[in-house]
């Protein structure tokens, strides 16, 4: 194989700055093929994405389609080619205010030999041929914004599919669908591999992964770090190339714990997942691991009142705990350092010190005025705690390094005393050395209350907890002391298999 | 750098003070106690609103129907005491529950029904606008007028109203300070401890910086802002009552300009100190140098029509300091 492959990349390098993000990547893509890339968040698919698809200008290395070379300076070039992306956020490939048969000729309307009219009957024509070529069954009048998400995905395909690409790449489009939307979907997709159409599909999902690859290329850290061809695909082999498995240098010392703090019993995240129960005990830190999209932010966010889980109950020391929201979760003692903090932790217009007194204003205040000493001080006591690296308790919060903006936000939540902490990716876009940190910080002040950490990375799971369960399919399907971890049964239920077809 | 980040922090206040000090020599009179007196109560009006829209910048938010809130509050006291023949202290409550009701209508539309703030508000406007013409039939009110059934409304302002509008206080010179400018001060010192002193402000600018990482950190997000529109509508209601007070009647072709000058002042306000924000302390000083700069262009014979000119290019050039050169406004 590789002579007859349609696209083809050679050692393709990009730099943000210092940082290099992908260090030469090889990759084939094969007429009739599903390739599945597979890579962890931050491993650079979607640089490599934007790159093929002319987005981003490439650092060095050579790209082939057909034989000929490929260097599109714009994505419509690289459309014109005949290489073709469907980006994940789906809106970004339908004009949601236009009606489907114009969604679906859009790119014949601007650019060269474009009729300087709007014809609607040629317009309805031309999109019910391609409709038709695609197998669409929605109605061409109807307005894009009254479509689900499913057929608004299937409209951005065909409006791609327009083009008779040669190289189709999806980046997790099933990303928002339910499973019967999924469906319909993937025998798209099996229509435009029977068509022959070479197809990127970048997912984490493995029941898509299993349904669909022909091939598997996993990524880490910006190089290709395993590639499955023979089948039956390694499916393990293929989720321990993207997740890595080295020698770890620092373990910890796993503690167990006699005393409940905190216990689930059947709690049930969505329709179809099996029920969660389990225990966490004072002064204990626990993992959760698990691909993108198995539901840790949803169970995160369900113990954190922010979400109503669909069965099942909670407890705190013993009493029934059933928060509303944030406020009630906070009042009760269970705090959330949330994941993605610019979106949904940072307050951009506040300092350090603002920052972190936020969720404990009532505490910081009498009669409503704020007690700034008090503020400042915790402040302060938070900084050296955590050696977060500032001028002052007064700095910008975009003045920091990701890495301290991150301890700003677990300094945030660790300023007053909690019964159940919780951290969903703490430890994103953070550099080594802070994560190394605020991991100590984590474990240093874990007694008396229970600490749950929701990670992807299972070093990172295995660098922090005293325990780790394995979230895969909205449920926990494993559980592991951290010590003598059995990692292939771990790998094996991270991918979500049953255990008898591990490698 | 630090020569940038002054001019960014000083800037407007060293302009405001140049203007003073050109003014000073160049106007005879501009410096005096009843000048200064003018100037405020120019602005007292328009910054009573100014600080409450504030409130709703803070969060985030808009409010456009400040400016019809203020007349229909105006031709509700006129109302009650002409038509009505009610006293000053219905007058007033009637004002004050009408920006209570709006700022909690405004809320609700924007906080449940989702509808986008500066089109819940412009809808409110045009709402208010309508409605407040329909028990007279378009008419102004005042003593005297005929009433759309024939009748004649005999009703007076009463004297303790109009002493809202007219009454002057003794302060070193006899029958100095206007008490619209003692309300504007007083309300101005008020919001703005409110916003930088108490949680309840701090939590504000949560929202508005925010919305998601408050909510996550236990902040009734819906309350505030509907709580920040309940300002607004309460601000502007009494601006109406200062209107009403000072006016003495319910003049239906007042007020066109309260709702573009006080979003004005509250625009030039993210320029002073450098704050990049909405602010109280901003907004007064947007209020005070808008009406500087016409007290002073008028005294130099300045004719009126160039008014809106002379507010339109402090504001753009206000605009400027707040975006381009401190830099903050893209977040």
């Amino acid at each position: 194989m590789g002579a007859d492959a349609v696209f083809r990349v050679e050692g393709l390098r990009k730099s943000f700055g210092q940082n290099e993000v992908l260090g030469g990547i090889s990759l084939d893509l094969f007429a009739g093929e599903v390739t599945v890339l597979m890579g962890a968040n931050g491993a650079g698919k979607s640089t490599l994405v934007k790159i093929i698809s002319g987005v981003y200008e490439r650092g060095g290395g050579t790209m082939r389609l057909a034989r000929q070379v490929f260097d599109p300076g714009t994505p419509a070039e690289a459309i014109r080619a005949g290489v073709v992306t469907v980006h994940q956020n789906i809106n970004d490939g339908v004009v949601a205010d236009l009606d489907v048969a114009t969604n679906l000729t859009l790119d014949r309307l601007s650019g060269k030999g474009a009729s300087l009219l709007f014809k609607p009957a040629a317009i309805r024509a031309e999109a019910r041929a391609v409709a038709d070529r695609m197998g669409l069954a929605i109605d061409l009048r109807a307005r894009v914004a009254d479509l689900s998400l499913a057929d608004r995905q299937m409209v951005a395909i065909a409006r791609a599919m327009a083009h008779e690409p040669k190289v189709l790449i999806l980046d997790e489009p099933t990303s928002s669908l339910s499973s019967a939307e999924a469906d319909r979907l993937f025998s798209l997709i099996d229509r435009l591999r029977g068509h022959g159409v070479a197809i990127l599909y970048i997912s984490h999902r493995m029941s898509d992964i299993r349904r669909l690859a022909d091939r598997i290329v996993s990524m880490r850290d910006g190089v290709i770090s395993g590639t499955f061809d023979q089948k039956p695909l390694d499916y393990e082999g293929a989720v321990n190339a993207m997740l890595g498995r080295k020698i770890l240098l620092d373990r910890v010392v796993a503690r167990s714990s006699a005393r409940a703090v905190f216990t689930t019993e059947g709690l049930r995240l969505s329709h179809g997942a099996k029920p969660i129960s389990m225990t966490l005990g004072a002064g204990e830190v626990v993992a959760i691991t698990g691909l993108v999209g198995v539901g840790k932010t949803a169970l995160a966010e369900t113990l954190f009142g922010v979400r109503r889980p669909l069965a099942g109950s909670m407890h705190m020391d013993g009493k029934p705990y059933a928060p509303r929201s944030a406020r009630e979760a906070i009042a009760a003692g269970v705090f959330l350092v949330a994941k993605d903090r610019a979106m949904s932790g940072i307050v951009g217009g506040f300092n350090i010190e603002r920052n972190i007194s936020l969720p404990f204003l009532k505490r910081m205040s009498s009669l409503g005025v704020m007690k700034r000493r008090a503020e400042r001080a915790a402040a302060r006591r938070q900084i050296d705690e955590l050696g977060i690296v500032c001028r002052s308790e007064k700095d910008e919060l975009a003045a920091l390094s990701g890495g301290n903006q991150q301890k700003v936000m677990v300094a945030r939540w660790m300023s007053q005393i909690s019964r159940l902490f919780i951290l969903d990716e703490p430890f994103q876009g953070v550099d080594i050395s802070a994560r190394r940190d605020i991991a100590a910080k984590l474990r240093a002040s874990a007694d008396g209350r229970a600490t749950l950490i929701f990670v992807t990375e299972i070093d990172e799971a295995l660098e922090t907890a005293d325990r780790i369960l394995v979230m895969s399919e909205q449920t926990v399907v494993g559980e592991h002391r951290n010590a003598d971890i059995d990692l292939d049964r771990m790998l094996a239920e991270v991918a979500g298999g049953p255990l008898h077809s591990a490698a | 750098m630090i020569l940038r980040d002054h001019a960014i922090r000083y800037g407007f206040i060293v302009l405001l003070v140049g203007l003073i000090a050109y003014f000073a020599i160049a106007a005879d009179g501009f410096v005096s106690p009843q000048s200064a007196v003018f100037i405020f109560q120019s602005v007292a009006i328009t910054g009573v609103l100014a600080l409450g829209v504030t409130a709703t910048l803070v969060v985030g938010g808009f409010d456009l129907s400040i400016g019809s809130v203020a007349t229909s509050a105006m031709m509700a006291a006129s109302y009650a005491m002409v038509v009505l023949e009610q006293n000053a202290i219905v007058a007033v409550i009637a004002c004050l529950v009408i920006g209570v009701v709006v700022g909690l209508i405004n809320g609700w539309l924007i906080v449940y029904m989702r509808v986008p703030d500066l089109l819940a508000t412009l809808g409110m406007m045009f709402l208010l606008l309508g409605l407040q013409r329909i028990p007279t039939e378009g008419r102004s009110i005042a003593t005297g007028m005929t009433m759309p059934d024939g009748s004649v409304a005999n009703g007076r302002f009463s004297e303790a109203f109009l002493a809202l509008g007219r009454h002057r206080i003794d302060f070193f010179i006899p029958n100095l300070i206007p008490v619209s400018v003692v309300v504007l001060v007083v309300l101005a010192v008020l919001i703005w401890f409110f916003l930088e002193y108490t949680r309840f402000g701090r939590m504000m600018y949560a929202v508005g910086s925010n919305e998601r990482a408050a909510e996550l950190a236990g902040a009734p997000v819906k309350a505030y802002k509907i709580w920040a529109y309940v300002i607004s509508g309460v601000f502007a209601s009494i601006g109406g009552i200062l209107l009403a007070a000072r006016l003495g009647r319910g003049d239906i072709a007042s007020g066109n300009n309260l709702l573009l000058d006080a979003v004005a002042a509250a625009l030039i306000g993210y320029a002073v100190l450098g704050a990049a924000k909405p602010n109280a302390f901003g907004t007064a000083v947007g209020a005070v140098f808008v009406g500087v700069l016409l007290q002073g262009l008028t005294m130099m014979n300045a004719p009126y029509y160039t008014q809106d000119f002379v507010k339109g290019a402090v504001l753009v050039v206000a605009l400027v300091f707040t975006f381009a050169l401190s830099g903050r406004g893209k977040r």
